[in-house]
């Protein structure tokens, strides 16, 4: 069983958004990570690129896999991880906290309420 | 996955959580710890790998000698009759391209096992029975009811002289003896697929959870298919489907050294390669590291400046070197050590270089 926090809401492809405001903090789920395996390189936007809903954002790879990333949700980028690079495992070890990639200050905050629950991820991964 | 084939240490694999993927018709391990761990595992102490899903085709006959040496591209009859000697070597169409690449062993005069890729296994049955017409020869396949385990590492050589009844580092590379290993009777080859040194141990079927239930009792780490891939691409061991098939001859694929032109009998596709060995063919078999991050994948583009060069056949994150690494085929004139390239990844090139071959080896 992978960890779903409650307070976090889920796209389908997989990412967490965190809401703080008007800001979305997005990563991807324990269960992703899980089935990813190790992950040795991620590739991410750059600060200021706008992204619309279900746009690829970026890529993560592990050693024999790669899967892109795709924003559930509609706004501008104004942080990246960028500790991330050189230190990709910790997308694997903690994948709510140190291992968050984007922040993206929304176009409409309210968006996030049609992403999925915590419930509504478990049941999309059969879990 | 119903239709899927099992090996039987498939239940073992299952308690030690492997994750499985289908592959060539085997439901297989891909990862139990995780690959980085594993392929760590085989570089610096000891790791273990279920390939029962390889084709094992047992060759015997008065003609066998005679039937081989018709099919294959080594010379055969260098292998010693008295058994105990094995070779890498290929089987070719008449046109040159690879059909598959294989081991084959010889037990005595009239008697060896081929071992195969498990995607050519169909493939290369129909192909020995069709030309086998005129040979007194039997084809035997023997893959389900035996299983096939390899140990790799640094420290296989101890830990198996530690399990068996003979001291299996006295048997030289692709040597292989007759042994009793943790009880199981086994065929014990110096071969394997790594880039380290260490055994591929033929046993029963029924006999294989034992062994390998005793293999990890005594230390060696289970390892999956994603780590073997990796560790055979830092070795830059040749992969089936991938840096040769029937549209790539042996000397577009740094396979040449295994075909014996002047052996003493003819053999199918020699006509063709005869004729390919005095032409060097436009694109070879190179190695590339990247500069930065980026991780090369199969199918990607290599170029030098605008012009296509060629294309990545396997790439992989080098947990050994800590960079992308890739087997390439390429413009043969680019393809020396040194070189610049770029590699295409997601519409950007990123820079790398070619490299020597292998990218590692500790065998």
């Amino acid at each position: 069983m992978s960890q779903t926090p409650t307070e976090l809401k889920y796209s389908k492809s997989h990412e967490w958004v965190r809401l703080e405001g008007d800001v979305a903090i997005i990563g991807i789920t324990d269960h992703a990570q899980e089935e990813l395996g190790d992950v040795v390189y991620v590739e991410l936007p750059e600060v200021g690129r706008v992204l619309a809903y279900d746009d690829v954002f970026g890529t993560v790879e592990s050693v024999k896999a790669v899967s892109e990333l795709y924003s559930p949700v509609t706004g501008e980028v104004i942080a990246v991880n960028d500790t991330l690079t050189g230190n990709e495992a910790t997308i694997n070890s903690s994948p709510y906290q140190d291992g968050w990639m984007l922040k993206i200050k929304l176009k409409d905050p309210a968006e996030v309420e049609s992403l999925l629950t915590a419930d509504g991820y478990r049941t999309e991964i059969g879990e | 996955m119903s239709d899927l084939l099992r090996t039987s240490l498939y239940t073992a694999h299952a308690a030690a959580h492997a994750r499985f993927v289908p592959f060539a018709g085997w439901e297989m391990p891909v990862q139990y710890a995780g690959v980085l761990t594993e392929v760590k595992a085989v570089r610096e102490r000891v790791g273990l790998f279920d390939v029962s899903h390889m084709g094992r085709v047992r060759v015997r006959g008065g003609d066998a000698p005679a039937f081989l040496q018709r099919m294959v591209v080594s010379d055969i009859a260098r292998l010693s009759e008295s058994g105990g000697e094995a070779r890498y070597s290929l089987f070719c169409l008449e046109a040159g391209g690879v059909l598959d690449d294989i081991i084959v062993y010889r037990f005595s005069a009239g008697e060896f096992i081929v071992v195969v890729n498990a995607s050519n296994r169909e493939k290369d049955l129909s192909w020995m029975r069709h030309h086998a017409g005129g040979f007194n020869v039997r084809i035997e396949d023997e893959t389900t009811e035996t299983a096939l385990i390899a140990v790799q590492g640094p420290e296989a050589m101890p830990l198996l002289d530690s399990l068996a009844d003979r001291t299996l580092s006295r048997v030289r590379r692709f040597g292989f003896t007759d042994a009793t290993v943790s009880g199981v009777r086994t065929m014990a080859a110096r071969t394997g697929y790594t880039g380290e040194d260490g055994m591929e141990l033929f046993c029963t079927a029924d006999d294989a959870p034992r062994l390998w239930e005793a293999l990890t009792a005594a230390g060696a780490t289970p390892c999956g298919l994603g780590a073997r891939d990796t560790l055979r691409i830092e070795a830059a061991l040749p992969l089936y489907g991938h840096e040769m098939d029937e549209h790539t001859s042996p000397y577009e694929a740094r396979l040449g050294w295994t075909v014996k032109l002047d052996k003493p009998a003819d053999f199918l596709g020699r006509t063709t390669l005869a004729a390919l060995k005095d032409s060097p063919p436009r694109r070879i078999l190179a190695g590339i590291e990247m500069d930065g991050r980026a991780i090369p994948r199969e199918g990607y583009v290599v170029r030098t400046g605008d012009e296509v060069i060629g294309h990545v056949t396997s790439g992989t994150f080098s947990p050994t070197r800590g960079k992308g690494i890739a087997l390439v085929r390429i413009d043969a004139r680019r393809a020396a050590p040194g070189n610049a390239v770029d590699v295409i990844i997601r519409d950007q090139p990123h820079a790398a270089r070619t490299l020597a071959l292998p990218f590692y080896k500790n065998v």
